[in-house]
């Protein structure tokens, strides 16, 4: 089906079918809830932060293979990073997706996302964008909000 | 003459219109819907022609304008089958009529030890305005649940009436498509000592609607819906409940005389019209009123009870175990509205693979949250059909589900 082979690339098909870091964690992880309003997507993101390293991550609730895929690419992607690190990452991801402007200082290198990249033709579907940011936009309450 | 909806289609502009070069397949009128040449040129000649202020001031052109808009107010008065054309008050949508109800009649009414009863598949707007009344004043909810064929319970109404001082439920749920006894549920809160309150959005534009049978209290529905624009929804109410009932919102055109040191109100319904009202969009309402009397909704309910029982047999015969409809399966009480899952796919995507397709649904919770809690789906697809939807539509959506799978 041409156009959305742009959409549904089979490594968000992938992450869809075989969820990474899917689960619980007990505490002192911390456990946050996300939520979109529009479509009733809700994800919950536990979180175990040590010594400002992301120790481990996982998440649950339910969601479109938009918001699943990328909430497992993104657990994939920020376990085991730093904090100051992870946040750079959201950041990008964020501007990946149209949604923040990029910082001139710090112009994200096309190409250097990884397996995230395929989420890129997300922005083609704005309504989907919502759906890709959701579990990003919860691991960054989770760190307490953007700073 | 026989009802002929593929006639209709060449008066509703929307539908001829093509995307990628095709054809689409509006399938998302119980959302809102498309709106014939009648309404759009009737609100395009009074705008050129007739536009002029309601009610306020004196030369002849208001007065026509005033008298254009009071005629609206008849014919929508008529269609639902009201005594008299002074229990219809204009607000901006139906989610505003039902503030109206609570905030007037529920603030006067309702207080601690008091009890209201909903229902479960109510619409959040049939919900929120009695929780945030409820938070402030004290008063119980009650819910009546469903039976496991998607209808009311009606075994247990009688039982969370007792004490009840309204009951307000919907005539047709946007989800499931049950419709459900009104004239029935009615007589029991009636017998219980309370008023019923209706929820038309969904039943007013599909099928035929009276209130003096019904013997309800209020009734709201919105214009969009009915092939009437956007920007105007209407409260029913019986004319000695209205004429008891505080003021809703202040202002101009609600007022009989305004002192220093407080005002008195206009009678009903200018009471309840504060402000210059959506004049244009009124007149679209009249002129969506006067098209569907055209069409009778006898028979705008017999197509869609045929489309209803031709999309059931469709789906299942060629996606069997795959798609699970939720609502009743007997066309006879339930409206062309199909809630749907499919294959274990999230609605989301199979809302974006029948895009691709110009099958236009909805996905979501489609504002009704607490039901989608109980029929244990976090979204569904909704397909909903109205007067100009044909067997054509139907088996768009039957094809285009086909390519879900080539994905997912």
């Amino acid at each position: 089906m041409p156009g959305l082979e742009d959409l549904y690339r089979e490594v968000i098909l992938d992450h869809y079918r075989s969820p990474r870091n899917k689960g619980e964690l007990p505490p002192p992880a911390t456990c946050t809830e996300g939520t979109n309003p529009l479509c009733g997507d809700e994800i919950r993101l536990f979180l175990n932060v040590t010594d400002g390293v992301v120790r481990d991550v996982r998440f649950s609730g339910h969601g479109c293979s938009i918001s699943q895929s990328s909430a497992s690419m993104m657990t994939a992607a920020v376990k085991g990073k730093p904090v100051a690190d992870v946040r750079a990452l959201v950041h990008r991801f964020k501007e990946m997706m149209s949604i923040e402007e990029s910082a001139e200082e710090s112009p994200a290198p096309v190409g250097s996302m990884g397996d995230m990249e395929a989420l890129r033709g997300v922005v083609k579907y704005p309504v989907r964008i919502k759906c890709a940011v959701l579990g990003w936009n919860t691991l960054l309450e989770a760190l307490g909000g953007d700073s | 003459m026989a009802y002929d909806a593929a006639a209709l289609r060449s008066q509703f502009p929307m539908l001829s219109r093509a995307v990628d070069g095709k054809p689409i397949f509006y399938l998302d009128s119980a959302n809102t819907s498309q709106k014939p040449l009648a309404v759009i040129d009737a609100m395009d000649r009074f705008v050129r022609e007739q536009y002029a202020p309601i009610s306020r001031s004196s030369y002849r052109l208001a007065d026509e304008a005033s008298r254009a808009y009071e005629a609206a107010r008849a014919r929508v008065a008529a269609f639902i089958g009201a005594d008299r054309p002074e229990e219809v008050v204009f607000t901006k949508n139906a989610t505003e009529a039902l503030n109206l109800v609570a905030q007037s009649w529920g603030r006067a009414n309702l207080g601690p030890g008091d009890a209201i009863v909903l229902t479960h598949m109510e619409h959040h707007a049939n919900i929120v305005p009695w929780q945030m009344l409820a938070a402030e004043k004290g008063f119980e909810i009650r819910w009546l649940p469903l039976t496991s064929g998607y209808e009311l319970d009606l075994e247990v109404l009688p039982a969370l009436l007792r004490g009840a001082k309204a009951f307000s439920f919907t005539a047709m749920s946007n989800v499931l498509g049950t419709i459900t006894p009104v004239a029935e549920l009615v007589a029991a809160a009636h017998r219980a000592g309370a008023i019923a309150i209706v929820d038309g959005c969904q039943s007013v534009p599909h099928m035929p609607t009276n209130v003096r049978e019904w013997n309800a209290d209020f009734l709201a529905f919105s214009s969009h819906k009915m092939c009437g624009p956007t920007g105007v929804g209407v409260l029913w109410g019986r004319h000695e409940l209205l004429e008891a009932m505080p003021p809703f919102l202040g202002g101009g055109g609600m007022i009989q005389d305004v002192r220093l040191d407080g005002f008195t109100c206009a009678e009903v319904p200018a009471k309840f019209e504060a402000g210059t009202p959506p004049i244009v969009e009124v007149i679209g309402l009249g002129a969506a009123v006067d098209f569907l009397d055209g069409l009778g909704m006898t028979n705008v309910r017999r197509h869609e009870m045929d489309l209803t029982r031709y999309a059931l047999d469709a789906l299942h015969e060629r996606h069997g175990d795959s798609i699970t409809v939720h609502g009743p399966v007997n066309p006879e009480i339930r409206g062309a509205t199909f809630s749907f899952a499919f294959g274990g796919v999230h609605p989301h995507d199979i809302s974006q693979i029948l895009d691709e397709h110009n099958v236009y649904v909805r996905a979501g919770h489609h504002c009704a949250k607490p039901l989608m809690r109980i029929i244990g789906a976090n979204a569904t697809a909704r397909a909903s059909l109205y007067v100009y939807s044909t067997r054509n539509d139907v088996d768009a959506l039957v094809d285009a589900l086909d390519h879900v799978g080539d994905i997912f």
